[in-house]
C-alpha cells in the first residue's frame, strides 16, 4: 500500500471539493431544507401536524442529505470520467492498486456526507424553531451510525458510479434514488408502516431505513425506532456488500 | 498474446514479447480481435514507432503495455516487470499520453503537474521546480493557473506530454501524439520527444503518418488488422521493398503478356496485376520505365490511362504489404 498517493489522491479530491463547495452544498442541502422548511415549520406551526413530527423528521432529513451528497459526491464523477471525459485515467496510473482508488474515491464521499450531516443538523435545527427534543446523550453510538451512514453513502455512490449509464442519470434519480428517499422511513418512522406489513418488510431492503432509524435511535430515543444493534449491523452488512460489489465494478470499468 | 519473459530488457525501459500459440479458442460473440500474435521487443532508449492505420491496434498495444487494457493471453513486460503481475511497479516506469486528451478539468494545468507529481510521491519543492520547467518548455506558463477546461486541442496535448513527463518516467508511450496539431507544434512536438530520448528515455509511440515514423523512429514496427506485418529501422524497412519505387498504372485493361513483357524490363523486379485494368510495378527506377511500358502496351492494343509513381517510403511498403494505402 502506498500512502502517499493515496493521500495525494485524497487531496486532490478534496482541493475539487473545495472549489465547488457553495455549489455542492446548494445542490445536496436546499432541497431538505425546504422541506423541512415545510414540513417541519409550516405545517407544525399551523397545526396540521404535531409538533412532535419534527423530532421524527430532522433525523430523516439528516440522513438523506448525508446519503445523497455522499452519493452524488463519489457517482457523479465516476459516471463521467468512465464514460465520456475519461479524466480518471490519470489517477488510474498512479503507482496505487486500481482499487485503492476506489477506496479513496468512497473515503472522500465518506467525508463529504459527514459535512453534510454536520451542516445540516443545524441548519434544520434553526430552520424547524422550538420544539425540538434533541438528545446528546449517547454521543458513540450517534459518532457510530454517522460513520456508517457515510459509509453507505460512499459505497452506493461507488455502486451506483461504475453501473449507470451516462444516458441512465436521470433514470437512477427517479427509479433508484427517489423511491429510496420515500420508503426510507426519512419522513416517518419504520413503525408507522405496521399497516402495511409487506411494505413494512419489503423497505427493509433499503439501507436508508436504517440510516433514518439509526440517526433517531442516537438523536431521539424517545421516538419509536428499529433497535440500534440491530441497524448498526444492518449498516455494516450493506456496507461491506456495496464496498465489494463496488470494486468489483469499479475494476471492470477501470480496465478495458 | 505476449508470453515468456524478457530475454533481455538492459534497463528498466525495454520490453521484450514473445507470441504465445494460443490454442484457437472458442471465440464469443461479437468478440472482435484486436490483436493476434503481436510480439515485440523495444529496446531501452530507443525511439519505436507503432505505424499501421486507424484500427490496426496501435492503441490496444499501447493500453496493454500501460495497464489500460487486459490481454485475453500472453504477456508484456516493462524492464523485467510483468505488467499485469506487477501492476504498480510498471506504473511507475511509465509515462503515458492518450489519444485522447483526458486531463482533469477541475483543475489549472500547475495544478494537474503537481497532482501528478504528488501520486508518484514527488516532494513540495521537486514538484514546484518540476512543473515550472515543464509550464516553461511546453509554452504553458501563461495561462498555467487556469482551468485546462477552456484550453485548446494544442495546448491540451502539451499539457498531456508535461504531465506524462512529470515523474520522469523510463519509458514514455505517445498514443498519436500529433494527431490534429498544426504542423508548428508538431515540429515542437518531435523536439520535445528528441530531447527526452536524448536524456536515455525510451519512447514509444503510435502514428499513422509515415513522415513521422520516418523522421522521428530509430526502429518501428508495421501493424495491420492487429498483426505485424514489418519491423526494423525505417530505413531498412523501406529499403527491403523490392525495387524501392512504386508505379501504380491503370489501363483501359491489361491484356495478356503485358505484364510479362514489363517483368522483363531492366530494373522491374515485380508486377502485380489487379482487376484486370491495373498493375504495381516495384523497380528501382520510376520515370524512365514509362516510356518502355507505354510503348509496350500500345504493341498489345491497350492504353494507359494513369499512372502514379511513389519513391521509395514507408508508404509504398505499407501498400507493399497490405496491397492497400495506409489511409483506405
Amino acid at each position: 500500500m502506498n500512502w502517499k498517493t493515496f493521500y495525494a489522491l485524497l487531496q486532490r479530491d478534496g482541493h475539487v471539493a473545495r472549489r465547488n463547495l457553495i455549489p455542492m452544498l446548494m445542490q445536496t442541502m436546499l432541497q431538505p431544507l425546504l422541506l423541512t422548511f415545510v414540513f417541519g415549520r409550516i405545517l407544525t406551526t399551523g397545526g396540521m401536524m404535531q409538533m412532535s413530527f419534527k423530532n421524527i423528521l430532522l433525523p430523516g432529513i439528516m440522513a438523506i442529505s448525508m446519503t445523497l451528497s455522499g452519493v452524488q459526491a463519489v457517482a457523479m464523477p465516476l459516471i463521467a470520467e468512465f464514460q465520456f471525459t475519461k479524466e480518471i485515467e490519470d489517477r488510474l496510473l498512479a503507482p496505487i492498486d486500481n482499487y485503492w482508488l476506489a477506496i479513496e474515491k468512497v473515503v472522500a464521499g465518506m467525508v463529504q456526507a459527514i459535512i453534510s450531516g454536520l451542516v445540516v443538523l443545524p441548519a434544520a435545527w434553526l430552520t424547524m424553531g422550538s420544539g425540538l427534543n434533541l438528545s446528546f446523550n449517547h454521543p458513540v453510538e450517534f459518532v457510530v451510525v454517522c460513520l456508517l451512514v457515510a459509509g453507505i453513502a460512499g459505497t452506493g455512490g461507488l455502486l451506483l458510479g461504475c453501473s449507470v449509464g451516462q444516458t441512465q442519470i436521470g433514470l437512477m434519480f427517479s427509479m433508484v434514488i427517489a423511491p429510496m428517499m420515500m420508503f426510507g422511513c426519512a419522513y416517518y418512522p419504520w413503525s408507522f408502516l405496521k399497516a402495511y406489513p409487506g411494505l413494512q418488510y419489503a423497505v427493509l431492503i433499503n439501507p436508508l431505513v436504517y440510516a433514518s432509524e439509526g440517526l433517531r435511535g442516537a438523536l431521539v430515543p424517545q421516538v419509536d425506532h428499529i433497535s440500534l444493534p440491530l441497524v448498526m449491523a444492518a449498516l455494516a452488512v450493506t456496507n461491506v456488500v456495496f464496498l465489494a460489489l463496488g470494486l468489483r465494478k469499479f475494476q471492470q470499468k477501470a480496465v478495458s | 498474446m505476449y508470453d515468456t519473459p524478457p530475454p533481455s530488457a538492459a534497463r528498466a525501459g525495454g520490453f521484450s514479447f514473445t507470441p504465445v500459440r494460443s490454442p484457437a479458442k472458442e471465440k464469443k460473440k461479437f468478440e472482435v480481435v484486436a490483436l493476434e500474435n503481436l510480439s515485440l521487443e523495444i529496446r531501452a532508449g530507443e525511439i519505436f514507432g507503432l505505424l499501421g492505420p486507424n484500427g490496426a491496434g496501435k492503441s490496444t498495444t499501447i493500453g496493454i503495455l500501460t495497464t489500460r487494457t487486459a490481454p485475453t493471453s500472453g504477456r508484456a513486460f516493462i524492464g523485467d516487470h510483468d505488467v499485469w503481475r506487477e501492476q504498480v511497479k510498471a506504473k511507475r516506469l511509465i509515462g503515458v499520453v492518450p489519444q485522447r486528451p483526458n486531463l482533469d478539468f477541475a483543475l489549472t494545468a500547475r495544478e494537474i503537474l503537481m497532482f501528478h507529481g504528488a501520486y508518484f510521491g514527488q516532494g513540495a519543492k521537486e514538484r514546484t521546480r518540476r512543473a515550472e520547467e515543464l509550464l516553461e518548455q511546453f509554452k504553458l506558463t501563461d495561462r498555467a493557473d487556469q482551468l485546462c477546461r477552456g484550453y485548446s486541442g494544442g495546448m491540451m496535448q502539451r499539457l498531456s506530454i508535461a504531465r506524462a513527463m512529470m515523474h520522469d518516467p523510463e519509458v514514455l508511450f505517445l498514443d498519436e501524439p500529433s494527431a490534429g496539431l498544426d504542423p508548428q507544434t508538431r515540429l515542437l512536438l518531435w523536439e520535445i520527444i528528441r530531447d527526452y530520448n536524448r536524456q536515455g528515455k525510451t519512447i514509444v509511440l503510435t502514428t499513422h503518418y509515415m513522415d513521422e515514423a520516418d523522421s522521428l523512429c530509430e526502429r518501428l514496427a508495421i501493424i495491420d488488422h492487429g498483426k505485424k506485418i514489418a519491423e526494423g529501422a525505417p530505413q531498412e524497412l523501406k529499403s527491403s521493398i523490392p525495387g524501392g519505387y512504386l508505379l501504380r498504372m491503370r489501363f483501359n485493361l491489361v491484356p495478356e503478356g503485358l505484364a510479362a513483357q514489363i517483368q522483363a524490363m531492366p530494373g522491374v523486379s515485380e508486377v502485380r496485376v489487379k482487376d484486370g485494368a491495373s498493375a504495381d510495378v516495384y523497380a528501382d527506377r520510376g520515370g524512365p520505365l514509362i516510356g518502355p511500358i507505354v510503348h509496350a502496351a500500345q504493341a498489345l492494343g491497350t492504353e494507359l490511362h494513369d499512372v502514379h509513381i511513389a519513391e521509395p517510403s514507408l508508404e509504398t511498403l505499407f501498400l507493399h504489404h497490405t496491397g492497400r494505402s495506409l489511409r483506405d
